[in-house]
């Protein structure tokens, strides 16, 4: 006990591992007894206090110097360790064992421990460590197993000094203790941690990981995996031993459950739902392996033990029997942990899980104080010294970059050191107390030194400012704090009739620090009754997009936006249709114009009737244009966007306001003067004239072929193609030209083609895409259809329809947005209807999902729905009444409940159809 | 092995092998139309895998929950002996299968059905042949590989690689199939694929190595599954049971034996387990013992000990024609010892270099995600499965047992760990088994009751189902870290 009083009084109070003591009057022998076998007599002990604190403060007297810089390895390296004199770091991996000097300008090769003729496994090392105290000590990690200690004072070439071979498996982790010159611990993947006293031949104690607060492995409930809680599972073991072997029956089972559940409930208030009706069973004792140990750089007999299976385990050292504490720090085995070299409780854990946690250990309870997220699992986390918050990562997959965090800024790493090729595998700062210098070793076979001054900052690169348009038109609007302050003198906002509601300031309470950015967040908000999207939302329900003719589209859209007081949208429909549809064209014309079908399509059609019209006086002129036009055609017919370039042409030479005045003005004499005033001019279009009817037939087959079966087969299904029309399409191909020739030979004589509009209805559209008005320039392209569809390119198209189905959707129109893809003519549009259409039912009989056919359950074998009026299967569309929940065929249906107002099943109930 | 005679000439209708034959001719039947045992394993008789009322609850509840097809298949009903360990594995296969993923589902079917084939596994080719066209797949894809998008068809070299000779792959197989181009595989569907193809091949092992039945399901009236039923020979399905059953049947000789066999192994064990303390052996030691190990392997010659075939005969015998080969390209590409091919010498996997759990989560995690959860679940769970006994004794702890049995199928694959000395096989794996070992993992189709009942002869059925569930997860484990690994080189 006298050993005891002397401990507490070493101790600081804030120890957990001194609280811990107090109450534990069975410790006291093997404490001591454990005391003394390490050497740590009460004298001894004091020394090491001592030491501790000397190390503490001997801050680093002489200011290192170097830059960055790297060499190359012969082989990938897995683990390093820096000597306490900052100068030399020794490099450990399967096939490398070398110690490097650091100096100026670059590594020096100092010794290569690796000697023998054949290497053992023994010299395969998966971790290294460089005594703190002792520069001549090292120790390694072997993966078959073994720990290896090195005396570098030896003289002979071979350096080893000692062979521990107590763990069976692959040793994940040595760590000497940080003041006393002949502890070690090590950490093995079969689960035990062992400490060694570098004066023995063997293990002074050994730690199993197994050896859980509550003694053994888990029990698991057969229903949803359900951890009993191990305190219960004492109970349990308790009451009946031989479960654990799976060798109760059924009966005792239940009994077991019973009890259990019962315990459960009292003791946790967790919602189980119902008696769990599947055996338990013992998840066994295998014990889980250690992937890293650390000593308290603070607590002299506190050590920290990482697993496997993600928990965090806190050890006494001279408690072997028990861990002193254990939790759950991650999902997934836990890679790293690190003390923190000033804050006594400090703790972070790195895991797979790609999380880097750093907890309280000091409170009752460890509390999870930071949590910083990366983009890979983290392999290795190590404190930076002389800044309190920051701490360096490196991943153990695919990322191979390092990183120094500011944990209260866990989303941007504070720096960043690129210059490993493939994933780093150890990381140590230079100097206990020097900041700046960072060493490395990687897989890529390369060892390097940075400097924090050269490492690169995402901050930097990081946008300091976040905007967010939300649905209702609200805006939110993040900036770095700095910024704000700057502009709010200039009132930036003020101009607008919207105002923040609220404003937000975050402001950390810790001490101030560079990096550390504080932003504003100001939302603001839509004016209270504007209902800003109403428009939007009414436009969209209420347009008319297909199945009437062109102009009655036009004049319903045009209302409707003039009845939404949108003045200028109305008048772009009026004008659209005054464009596409204006009364002096020929009616056959206007109603295959109106189908909202292909231009070229319609056209094509009014062509042909036009042929047999007038067929026998144009036949010479044709015979002679065609000519021409056969002569002219290699030059330019090449350009598919002929009709376009005449178009421009026709502008240029005829003035800008023309067009305008054509729209404005009266329609037929405008046109006429239009030729007639430029002699000269008629000559030249003549060619031009040619040009479109040329581009026909070339432009029809784009028409016909691209279209996939699924094409096709929207356009069939689409009322407004009559099937007469269609076979004109395709029935009329190349004789025709010379007829298409003349006919339109004949039109431009009493009008513009409405192709002459089409550079300008683009622009149009695009101006009112560019003014965020999506809705208008999809509206249009799908009501004019072919018209205009060939002057924008695809992308452009499919930019806008998915832009304007997102917002229908997130309007929740989803019928617009259904009628809108379904109009579409751009393929990855229209496919959009084509995903996700299977719809799975479950049989009425057995509630269970029909996988193979709708209609026949696999497993009653038996027809799920009948029809009640035929007495057949319902293959398709089924219908049937909520009340008596009879049904069958819509047809059917439709047709008895004309005729009768009962049920056809006869079961008395009075359905209804609506 | 009786596929010994089969000639494709001869057989044009269906195959049949030689013995096949000779029975049918003396039995003057056209044609064997039920398997010739009864339950869902040829194995194992039927009474063994029923199971008390709890766990066929719990069995059915889970098949109703994870299930693609909705039915208590063969496969489940012989894997619920070990409820704790279908949880997961129908867990994972359901998430292969239904959930989201990159590829789309008849893909995923195709995919089994191509991984399936590499083994002429029929069982798993038909079952996936119905998911496939269930699913929404083009029937004409299953007239073989030249009516597959050409996407599929390369996918063909990394399945070769992966069934039989994993340590193969190398990231140019990687680069090959992801370098920009019109078919293309983006890393995902590939990790995606992989992991079917590994889950099936693995799954292939199991089916042979418990001697699954073919499903009894007259119902199915698919016709392309009665044509493929047709074209198998049904010892293919139920492998040479019938011809050996007569003989085996009344095998009360070994009684005697294996009882001392078992107080033997029991024994062995102990002695191990004793020995660790005080007897270390020497790193070279060590090392040889690997090396020995793997070469011994390559004596323990797969077949049927009885009448051992030259090794060369066999690779012949696998390029059968039969229907399944229309999936495959290179039939004749087979398992080769690692240990073999002494002049290239390939570099041992070091499975310290590259873990399931450090390495190979972290990439199939972060490409097909969640799909590492499930995966680890699996393999922990069938690594740490155990009831604690061993045939009629209680209280053992088989660790060192199970250990064997996984290191032992890696050790094939060329995957060497540490810290593991592979002494420890020789001593725990009996000569009779390791050809079991052997046959399930490299050459499961040539699987045969005879095997199966040769070794351990004393322990349950639910046991042996045991170890095929961990050579298969050890298989599975193995083709994933090989693929894994060359992914991971293409990354970096």
């Amino acid at each position: 006990t006298s050993a005891l009083c002397s401990l507490l009084s070493f101790v600081p109070p804030q120890s957990p591992a001194a609280l811990g003591l107090v109450p534990r009057a069975d410790r006291v022998n093997s404490g001591s007894h454990l005391a003394s076998l390490l050497g740590l007599t009460d004298s001894g002990f004091s020394d090491s206090m001592e030491k501790m604190s000397r190390v503490t403060t001997a801050l680093g007297g002489s200011v290192l110097t170097g830059r960055t810089m790297h060499c190359h390895l012969d082989a990938p390296a897995n683990a390093i360790s820096v000597c306490r004199d900052a100068a030399q770091v020794v490099v450990a991996g399967r096939s490398i064992f070398k110690i490097y000097a650091i100096e100026e300008e670059q590594f020096v090769e100092k010794l290569n421990l690796r000697v023998g003729r054949k290497p053992s496994l023994n010299l395969s090392c998966a971790d290294v460590v460089w005594h703190q105290m002792d520069e001549n000590l090292l120790a390694t990690a072997a993966t078959n197993g073994v720990v290896v200690t090195w005396n570098l004072g030896r003289p002979s070439r071979n350096k080893q000094d000692q062979l521990f071979t107590e763990h069976k498996r692959t040793v994940n982790k040595v760590c000497f203790h940080p003041t006393e010159a002949h502890v070690l611990l090590s950490g093995s993947q079969d689960g035990f941690m062992k400490c060694f006293d570098l004066r023995r031949k063997d293990s002074v104690s050994t730690f199993s990981g197994e050896a859980t607060e509550a003694g053994q492995g888990r029990w698991w409930v057969m229903t949803g995996w359900v951890p009993v809680l191990p305190v219960l599972s004492c109970c349990v073991l308790r009451l009946h031993p031989s479960f654990a072997h799976g060798q109760m029956r059924d009966a005792e089972c239940e009994d077991v459950l019973k009890t259990t559940w019962l315990l459960w409930r009292l003791c946790v208030a967790a919602p189980l739902g119902t008696l769990p009706s599947g055996p338990l069973f013992w998840a066994t004792g295998q014990s889980e392996s250690v992937r890293d140990v650390q000593f308290s750089i603070r607590d002299y007999f506190t050590f920290a033990s990482t697993f496997e299976n993600g928990n965090v385990q806190l050890w006494d050292i001279r408690r072997p029997d028990r861990c002193e504490r254990m939790f759950t720090a991650h999902n997934g085995p836990v890679f790293c942990c690190d003390w923190h070299p000033e804050d006594r409780g400090w703790l972070a854990t790195g895991g797979r899980d790609k999380m880097v946690k750093v907890w309280d250990m000091t409170t009752h309870r460890a509390k999870e104080m930071h949590c910083v997220q990366t983009i890979a699992s983290v392999a290795r986390v190590k404190w930076r010294p002389e800044c309190r918050h920051h701490l360096a990562t490196c991943s153990m997959m695919v990322d191979h970059n390092i990183y120094v965090w500011d944990v209260r800024r866990p989303f941007v790493p504070a720096a960043m050191f690129e210059e490993h090729r493939d994933v780093t595998t150890g990381i140590a700062w230079r100097h206990p107390h020097d900041p700046s210098f960072l060493l490395s070793g990687s897989k890529d076979s390369s060892l390097c030194q940075h400097l924090f001054r050269d490492a690169s900052q995402p901050v930097e690169r990081a946008n300091p400012e976040g905007l967010c348009y939300g649905l209702f038109g609200d805006l939110a609007f993040a900036a770095k704090e700095s910024l704000v302050a700057a502009e709010s003198g200039r009132k930036p906002y003020t101009g607008d009739r919207r105002h923040p509601i609220f404003f937000k300031r975050k402001l950390d309470p810790a001490e101030p620090f560079a990096g550390l950015a504080s932003s504003a967040l100001s939302v603001f908000e839509t004016e209270p009754g504007g209902s800003a999207m109403r428009w939007f939302v009414d436009t969209a329900e209420r347009y008319a997009l297909a199945g009437r003719p062109l102009a009655e589209l036009c004049d319903h859209n045009a209302k409707v936006a003039r009845e939404l007081g949108r003045n200028q949208v109305a008048q772009t429909w009026t004008m659209l249709r005054t464009i596409y549809c204006s009364p002096g064209l020929l009616p056959t014309a206007n109603l295959s114009h109106s189908v909202g079908k292909g231009g070229s399509c319609g056209l094509q059609l009014m062509n042909s009737f036009n042929l047999k019209d007038m067929a026998p006086g144009l036949g010479s002129e044709t015979r002679l244009d065609r000519s021409k036009g056969d002569a002219r055609s290699d030059t330019v017919l090449l350009d598919s966007s002929a009709t376009l370039i005449t178009n421009e042409d026709n502008e240029e030479t005829e003035g800008s306001d023309v067009p305008a005045d054509y729209l404005l003005g009266d329609v037929e004499g405008e046109d006429d003067e239009l030729y007639l005033l430029d002699p000269e001019h008629t000559h030249p279009e003549e060619p031009e004239c040619v040009l479109p009817q040329e581009a026909f037939p070339l432009r029809h087959e784009i028409v016909d072929t691209p279209p996939g079966p699924e094409h096709l087969q929207d356009k069939a299904d689409s009322p407004h193609v009559s099937g007469s029309e269609a076979d004109v399409a395709s029935l009329a191909p190349m004789d025709s030209s010379f007829s298409l020739l003349s006919v339109s030979h004949a039109l431009y004589d009493s009008r513009l083609p409405p192709d002459f509009f089409s550079v300008l209805v683009r622009d149009m559209l695009h101006f009112y895409a560019e003014q965020g008005d999506v809705q208008m320039a999809v509206s249009v392209l799908i009501v004019l259809g072919e018209r205009v569809r060939k002057d924008i390119d695809e992308q452009t198209q499919e930019h806008w329809y998915t832009s304007y189905i997102d917002l229908l959707q997130r309007f929740r129109l989803w019928n617009v947005s259904n009628e809108v893809v379904k109009l579409s003519t751009s393929r990855a549009v229209s496919c959009l209807n084509q995903a996700s259409t299977t719809l799975h039912v479950n049989c009425s009989h057995c509630k269970r999902p029909m996988s193979s056919r709708g209609w026949v359950c696999d497993r009653c074998h038996r027809c799920a729905s009948m029809c009640a009026v035929c007495h057949h299967v319902v293959k398709g569309l089924f219908v049937w009444c909520q009340g008596c929940s009879h049904g069958g065929h819509l047809q059917h249906i439709m047709k008895w409940l004309e005729g009768s107002s009962h049920c056809p099943a006869g079961c008395g109930h009075l359905c209804e159809y609506s | 092995m009786n596929r010994g005679g089969s000639s494709p000439s001869a057989a044009a209708n269906y195959l049949l092998c030689t013995n096949c034959r000779k029975v049918l001719r003396k039995d003057k039947r056209i044609r064997v139309s039920q398997p010739l045992t009864r339950g869902p394993s040829a194995f194992i008789p039927e009474k063994e895998v029923v199971q008390a009322n709890t766990v066929v609850e719990r069995t059915n509840f889970l098949v109703e929950e994870y299930s693609t097809s909705g039915r208590l298949d063969n496969i489940t009903q012989v894997m619920s002996l070990h409820t704790q360990y279908l949880e997961s594995f129908l867990r994972s296969q359901f998430y292969m299968l239904r959930m989201d993923g990159p590829l789309p589902l008849p893909y995923r079917h195709y995919i089994a059905i191509m991984a399936a084939a590499r083994h002429q596994c029929s069982y798993l080719i038909n079952m996936h042949v119905d998911e496939f066209l269930k699913t929404g797949g083009i029937a004409e894809w299953l007239n073989g590989l030249e009516y597959v998008p050409q996407r599929l068809k390369n996918l063909n070299e990394i399945n070769k690689l992966l069934a039989h000779r994993p340590w193969l792959i190398t990231k140019e197989h990687i680069q090959k199939l992801v370098k920009t181009g019109e078919n293309n595989w983006s890393l995902p569907e590939l990790v995606h694929a992989v992991v079917l193809l590994a889950h099936y091949h693995a799954l292939a092992s199991f089916v042979f190595g418990s001697g699954i039945n073919p499903e009894r399901d007259p119902e199915i009236s698919n016709g392309f599954r009665l044509i493929s039923v047709n074209n198998f020979c049904v010892c293919d399905l139920a492998n040479d049971n019938n011809i050996e059953n007569a003989s085996l049947s009344g095998s009360n000789f070994g009684i005697v034996d294996s009882l001392s066999e078992l107080e033997a192994l029991m024994e062995r064990m102990k002695r191990l387990q004793e020995e660790r303390e005080d007897e270390e052996a020497t790193q070279e030691e060590m090392s040889t013992r690997f090396e020995k190990e793997k070469k011994e392997s390559l004596f323990v010659v797969s077949g049927d000990t009885f009448h051992s075939f030259p090794h060369s005969e066999f690779e012949d015998d696998m390029i059968i024609t039969s229907d399944v080969s229309r999936y495959i390209e290179d039939p004749g590409f087979g398992y080769e010892d690692f240990a073999r091919r002494g002049e290239e010498h390939l570099p041992t996997f070091r499975a310290q270099d590259y873990t399931w759990e450090n390495h190979g989560f972290s990439l199939v995690n972060r490409l097909y995600s969640d799909i590492g959860h499930l995966l680890d679940e699996k393999f922990r769970m069938v690594y740490n499965l155990t009831y604690n006994t061993m045939a009629t004794h209680e209280d053992v702890d088989t660790t060192m047992l199970r250990r064997a049995l996984f290191n032992y199928v890696h050790c094939m694959f060329g995957i060497r760990y540490d810290d593991y000395d592979y002494g420890e096989v020789n001593q725990l794996l009996e000569r009779s088994l390791k050809v079991y070992i052997k046959t399930v993992t490299c050459y499961p189709e040539r699987t045969t009751k005879r095997m199966y009942d040769s070794y351990w002869r004393q322990f349950k059925h639910s046991e042996k189902v045991h170890v095929n569930l961990l050579l298969m997860e050890a298989r599975m484990q193995a083709e994933l870290l090989y693929a894994l690994r060359a992914i991971t080189r293409h990354l970096t």
